[in-house]
């Protein structure tokens, strides 16, 4: 499903990605860990086609399909879904209403009919169970005056609104406390799906308690240096990072 | 989005710019006495009324063209403008068949069919071509309920002592170069008389539409609003695309008695020059209204998207005891636009209160500007304002600018102001494009936002009107 080769990039004349490979399979999950600065928030970033970085080297496929060529909003209407490390305000525009447009725009492009407000409404009510979001939130503004885990929570609805076919987590456990780290887990989890698959940006391993990941990844100093399976997380957690690199001849 | 994509958006041309081929009949070009004596004389004007411009004309002459707003043009030579422009026609139309097919062909074409608005949106709409009123739908069911809503021209025929009691009262014809120019030469506008007690059942709206070249359009409108009445009007404009500055320089008085309320809606759309700046309306319009009676209530809220330049402060004196004026306005320039808005809240009652909501959205080379008075007078105890000012920004090449002026002469007024400006930030829209919407859809949903404490004040049709053209006005702003 994603195919990334040999992926070079660079923010501001420094380079951040050294070549990255990873090929991530349909219905499989992915975790990427590694330390502060490694480079995890850039290549979720440049996956979900944010401005301000330079690939120089390096191909991304996603479904076959050369993924770095397309604007964001064709990325995200073919499927690829970031979940926010800082979820953005938008004063004014309300969270249902944002979404609809978000949702029906992806509607349009698949092909499919357009859902009415109250179609969609219903729609949004059974996800935010999932969740447990307050349905009030769905009237405030997006984002804003949410606390931070109502952010991210709203990141994991709106993820299971949207349906996506990659989606890509940054940092999403981050400032969670144990309450609202096993509700997004549950969300996630809900995602996990054999057309599907997600790939899971963290600094920690509290998550994978309740994300098992088919493979883990340690990215540090802008390459992958080690890949394992959910084990692999459990060691790095008693080691840390570095410890491998430091064994190295 | 791909660069020719962007061309192409910004290419996109004024979609009402095309003009009309009426005939008309036109006064030569220039100002002095005789034009204003034709104008007076084709009208079958009343000597009250002959004096009125007479006295503002040589009032006008002694007077100078304004400096002091943030809006730069090349001098306007008044002597080379038509003051007097009106689509022929043989006798006043007595009902929308005999409106010349010409001029409802035209109004179709803007979106507003005079004879399906009659018909279905239960909106009554006096058409405005050039400087004459064309035709008025729903006079016939208004008119059961004692509501005028008339041109101008009609009321002066018809009910020239309210005319007379009201023209200059909340404006005097010597309040300000543009005021008293109309006042010398305005030639129809929208009269509208509600008798006490009656709340007028539907929205009244006057379209206007300057449509002949190298003429000025001076309309005045006055509304009047008897004690325990309410009304609400709504105002919209376009032009044909000119490469030549059409002036147009309207005045409006609205004079709310005891109990009374008046809101006053405008979606202002004139022509707005190409993206190189040349040509498009300048609109310096003098807008202000009377809370006379006591518990009276006057709000304006303006959607400004249009013109070269506008000049514009629509205000509210509140006069009668606890008195209630309220400004909500949009105004958004892009390309080379300027726009010098806002408005003044002059407190003379006890206890009045006054409510200013200004979001301005600068794009391109736009430069737009806040200016406003909030003046506390000495007998105005209790009075209290609430302001705020939020400026947005797209792009690095406009302005936006902010001008509050504040006044009180009284210790127990309670006045706030809020000041904000911002950017659509990049991450504002990543964020959108990272859930599907395009670059145009997520600036068109962010500035919607910013500008929904506004749009939510005016009338339904009204504010989807005003949201699809905010939309299709920022297109191409962002890449």
């Amino acid at each position: 499903m994603l195919s990334i080769r040999d992926l070079h990039v660079s923010v501001a004349g420094r380079e951040v990605l050294r070549g990255v490979d990873l090929e991530l399979r349909v219905g499989e999950v992915h975790a990427i860990m590694g330390p502060n600065g490694s480079g995890k928030s850039t290549l979720a970033h440049v996956l979900a086609g944010k401005d301000g970085y330079l690939v120089t080297r390096g191909e991304v496929r996603f479904q076959g399909e050369d993924l770095l060529a397309l604007p964001p909003e064709e990325r995200a209407r073919r499927g690829v879904f970031l979940a926010f490390q800082y979820p953005v305000e938008i004063p004014g525009v309300g969270n249902l209403y944002f979404l609809k447009a978000a949702f029906n725009a992806v509607r349009r492009e698949r092909g499919l009919e357009e859902l009415d407000a109250i179609d969609f409404l219903a729609l949004a009510r059974e996800r935010m169970k999932l969740v447990e979001l307050d349905p009030a939130l769905l009237d405030r503004p997006v984002n804003q005056g949410f606390s931070g885990g109502e952010k991210k929570r709203n990141e994991i609805f709106q993820m299971a609104v949207l349906e996506p076919k990659l989606a890509i987590l940054d940092e999403t456990d981050s400032g969670l406390d144990i309450d609202a780290l096993k509700i997004v887990a549950r969300g996630i989890n809900a995602m996990r799906a054999p057309k599907r698959a997600s790939l899971v940006i963290t600094h920690y391993q509290r998550l994978l308690d309740y994300v098992v990941p088919d493979r883990v990844h340690v990215l540090v100093d802008g390459r992958i240096v080690e890949s394992g399976d959910s084990s692999l997380a459990l060691r790095l957690e008693e080691r840390g990072y570095r410890l491998r690199e430091e064994a190295r001849p | 989005m791909s660069h020719t994509e962007l061309e192409q958006l910004m290419e996109r041309q004024y979609p009402y710019g095309f003009a009309t081929d009426l005939e008309s009949e036109a006064a030569p070009r220039g100002l002095d006495e005789n034009i204003v004596r034709l104008i007076s004389s084709k009208k079958t004007e009343p000597p009250f009324l002959l004096a009125f411009r007479l006295k503002a004309l040589r009032h006008w002459l002694t007077m100078k063209e304004p400096r002091w707003a943030n809006v730069h043009h090349p001098p306007i030579n008044y002597q080379d403008i038509i003051y007097y422009s009106a689509p022929k026609r043989r006798a006043a139309p007595n009902s929308l068949d005999e409106v010349d097919p010409e001029v409802r062909r035209m109004f179709d074409k803007l979106g507003i069919s005079l004879v399906e608005q009659e018909r279905l949106t239960g909106v009554a709409v006096d058409a405005v071509v050039d400087s004459v009123s064309v035709a008025t739908t729903f006079q016939k069911r208004l008119a059961e309920l004692g509501v005028i809503f008339c041109s101008f021209s009609e009321a002066v025929q018809k009910h020239p002592d309210l005319v007379e009691q009201y023209l200059g009262s909340v404006v005097p014809y010597t309040d300000n170069f543009f005021a008293t120019l109309n006042s010398a030469v305005f030639t129809d506008g929208s009269f509208c008389y509600v008798p006490r007690g009656v709340r007028c059942p539907m929205e009244l709206s006057t379209y206007f539409r300057i449509n002949a070249a190298g003429t000025g359009q001076f309309e005045r409108t006055l509304i009047i609003a008897e004690p325990s009445s309410f009304v609400s009007y709504l105002e919209g404009c376009t032009a044909p695309m000119r490469d030549e500055n059409q002036l147009h320089a309207a005045v409006v008085e609205l004079i709310a008695l005891d109990d009374a309320e008046i809101r006053y809606a405008t979606v202002q759309n004139w022509y707005p020059g190409d993206k190189e700046g040349r040509g498009g309306i300048y609109n310096f319009v003098t807008k202000r209204g009377k809370c006379k009676g006591a518990r009276s209530k006057i709000s304006w809220t303006q959607v400004e998207t249009g013109s070269a330049i506008t000049w514009k402060y629509p205000s509210c004196i509140l006069a009668g005891d606890d008195s209630v004026g309220e400004f909500s306005s949009v105004a958004l320039v892009n390309h080379h636009q300027q726009a010098d808005t806002g408005t003044k809240m002059i407190h003379l009652g006890r206890n009045t209160r006054s409510t200013i909501l200004s979001k301005g959205i600068s794009a391109g080379h736009g430069q737009n500007t806040y200016r406003g008075l909030v003046k506390i007078a000495e007998g105005a105890t209790g009075a209290r304002n609430y302001s705020q000012c939020d400026s947005l920004l797209l792009g690095d090449q406009c302005g936006a600018h902010t001008f509050p002026n504040i006044e009180v002469a009284n210790s127990t007024a309670q006045l706030e102001h809020e000041a904000s400006t911002s950017k659509i930030s990049e991450d504002q829209l990543f964020y959108c494009r990272q859930r599907g919407l395009s670059a145009e859809d997520a600036v068109s949903l962010i500035v919607n936002g910013f500008c929904k404490q506004v749009l939510q004040k005016l009338p339904m049709e009204f504010a989807v009107e005003a949201q699809r053209l905010l939309a299709l006005k920022l297109e191409g702003s962002v890449g």
